[in-house]
């Protein structure tokens, strides 16, 4: 078996007295689609947060390329080629596409002072978006006067453009309507045949099974089952989420 | 929302340049020149057009032709510009440090008791060296005194307000309190040291370079070097990113608490250089003559199109609207009008000056009218 781009061994999380992760697998294998699906409350979010380094875990090991690594801080995962797409974009609206897809991360004319390379960052955010098929009316617009489906746009741009391992996106398509879903679906697909690999968490079955190569399912804070996604349905996966499918029965149920 | 001319006719360009953003993108010139020329002509005329800054300068223009209709041969013989420069050089270096923190959605109030504060303690240690005839290393020493007071100062406020969390109104209301009506009276016993260096005072306070009087050479070069930085550098980007959303900003890797820290700092700082400023003009610490600095910097601010909420506005913005509101100040006294009502017309321009932010900042990504935002029903919804 090829070895994992990311891997979570065992991961525990308390919140007071609620355990949020209670030794949670997760395993993400270079280039693929992965979905990560659960119902509300089932540590999705947590076990997110834990491995783009946004929170520590009480316990338990993650692992990049096999190897371990201890996520301080989002920066920290950053160095490891991890980003994240945040379900509510984390964007400045007063800002231009181009010092969105930038900030934190500016280019310099005269690095000694931090004077900004606007005409560099600005031809390299139009070629970012090309190169997604994403079309914007000017990167010199404030994103706030951008639509919802353009904003989502920039924000998974900007993790495509400088993840170099994995891209962590929370529901990209929860605020779209069809066409900008299917835009946003398309771009997962361009992101993984890059090799940079996509871990989607989703509440949408059908869009999971349209896009993902493999579906892990997290329950009461740990992985119960992991689904190659051709060989799975909605109601299976809907089964292993809520608890309903004895999974001994299931396909690769852990 | 395609359409470049109501995309170029954006508020204010929050990236600080003034208008001259959309022929710097050379990447999305269409093909042909003749096209190329027209396409950035309109770009240009659009954002023109659409800059606070542009509106803000004609009604300038209309003020100053108003004032000058009302009394001729006064307005602009008796307050020329260079005098009006002179009375306000204080308020414009105070205004460059409001504009940068209003930008992170903050406010300083404080200002003018930090100038105030930063003369006494410069003047303070040039009265124990020399007096009067304090030597240049006395007064560079003095002002270093005073500047670091104001600058340690603001960073204690910026401090409170990115750490402890309290809100900025606060802090440096409590700031504007402490140092203005309490440290100030304390050192100086409540009368005002009217013993200045008079190297000082002949210098900076009454003498000129090359014909310009140094308070606004020294303001200029303030308001200059404050706006390069706002528009060209990370220092400027950060603080418009935080003020947009300083959780978008945090996520990104900005360290959100320490550039506050510096914003504030830097606006004390500045007010340092305003107590300066101020004791070399008047020859005295003024301790009882700068209770309004904050409401008319403030003001000025407001008017130039900074945004109370963050996120919006520029340097030129904000000189503008220092200009708009002396010249309103000024013109009032020459067309004989009791200066009581100049409160009220510096208190009347703030309202406007916020009323015609809020709807600017009309819904984000389209949907409702470009008057929308003109009712109270949308008070208080500000953020997409």
């Amino acid at each position: 078996m090829t070895q994992p781009v990311l891997e979570a061994r065992k991961l525990i999380k308390h919140y007071g007295h609620v355990l949020a992760l209670d030794e949670a697998d997760f395993t993400a294998f270079p280039g693929e689609v992965v979905a990560l699906i659960g119902d509300n409350g089932a540590g999705k979010s947590t076990l997110v947060k834990t491995l783009v380094g946004a929170i520590r875990p009480d316990q338990g090991e993650i692992l990049v390329d096999g190897a371990p690594v201890h996520l301080a801080s989002p920066l920290d995962a950053r160095g490891y080629g991890i980003e994240a797409v945040y379900q509510d974009l984390a964007l400045a609206p007063d800002l231009d596409s181009a010092a969105n897809l930038f900030l934190g991360r500016e280019l310099y004319a005269v690095p000694f002072v931090r004077v900004l390379n606007r005409r560099a960052m600005r031809q390299r955010a139009v070629a970012a978006f090309a190169e997604l098929g994403i079309e914007l009316p000017d990167v010199g617009t404030p994103v706030g006067m951008l639509s919802g489906g353009q904003r989502q746009s920039i924000a998974v741009a900007r993790a495509v453009a400088f993840a170099s391992r994995i891209i962590f996106m929370d529901e990209p398509t929860a605020a779209l309507g069809v066409v900008q879903r299917g835009r946003v679906l398309d771009v997962i697909r361009r992101v993984r045949d890059r090799g940079v690999s996509v871990v989607l968490v989703s509440h949408n079955m059908p869009e999971v099974l349209a896009v993902a190569d493999r579906v892990e399912v997290l329950r009461m804070g740990r992985r119960v089952a992991t689904y190659t996604a051709a060989q799975t349905s909605v109601d299976e996966l809907v089964g292993a989420m809520t608890g309903a499918l004895e999974l001994t029965n299931g396909g690769q149920a852990q | 929302m395609t359409d470049p001319q109501q995309v170029a006719g954006a508020p204010s360009a929050p990236d600080g340049s003034p208008s001259g953003a959309p022929s710097a993108r050379p990447e999305e010139r269409p093909a042909g020149p003749p096209a190329a020329w027209r396409e950035r002509g309109r770009r240009l005329g659009g954002a023109v057009a659409g800059a606070s800054e542009t509106w803000l300068l004609l009604a300038l223009v209309i003020l100053i032709v108003f004032f000058t209709v009302k009394a001729p041969g006064k307005f602009l013989t008796l307050t020329d510009f260079s005098l009006m420069g002179q009375d306000a050089a204080w308020l414009l270096v105070m205004a460059v440090g409001e504009t940068f923190v209003i930008l992170t959605a903050g406010i300083d109030l404080s200002v003018g008791s930090l100038l105030v504060l930063a003369g006494v303690m410069t003047d303070l240690y040039c009265i124990h060296h020399g007096g009067a005839n304090a030597s240049w290393t006395v007064i560079a020493v003095g002002s270093l005194i005073g500047l670091a007071t104001g600058a340690a100062w603001g960073a204690l406020q910026g401090f409170l307000v990115a750490k402890a969390k309290v809100p900025p109104l606060i802090v440096t209301l409590a700031g504007f309190i402490a140092a203005g009506e309490g440290v100030a009276y304390l050192i100086t016993g409540g009368a005002d040291f009217r013993t200045v260096p008079n190297r000082l005072v002949n210098t900076i306070g009454l003498g000129s370079v090359l014909g310009v009087p140094w308070l606004i050479v020294i303001s200029f070069a303030v308001a200059i070097v404050g706006g390069l930085v706002l528009a060209f550098t990370r220092f400027g980007r950060y603080t418009y990113a935080i003020g947009s959303n300083a959780e978008a900003a945090r996520r990104a890797g900005i360290a959100v608490d320490r550039h506050l820290i510096k914003v504030y700092a830097l606006s004390g700082l500045l007010s340092g250089v305003g107590g300066i400023l101020s004791l070399a003009s008047f020859g005295s610490t003024t301790i009882a003559g700068h209770a309004f600095d904050n409401l008319e910097v403030i003001t000025a601010v407001a008017l130039g199109g900074a945004s109370l909420f963050g996120g919006r506005g520029t340097m030129l913005g904000s000189f503008i609207g220092l200009a708009f509101s002396t010249v309103l100040l000024e013109g009032l006294v020459i067309i004989g009008v009791n200066q009581y009502w100049q409160e009220v017309a510096i208190g009347a321009a703030l309202v406007a000056a916020v009323y015609l932010d809020q709807f600017r900042r009309r819904p984000r990504g389209g949907g409702r009218g470009r008057w929308a935002g003109l009712w109270p029903g949308r008070f208080g919804r500000q953020r997409a």
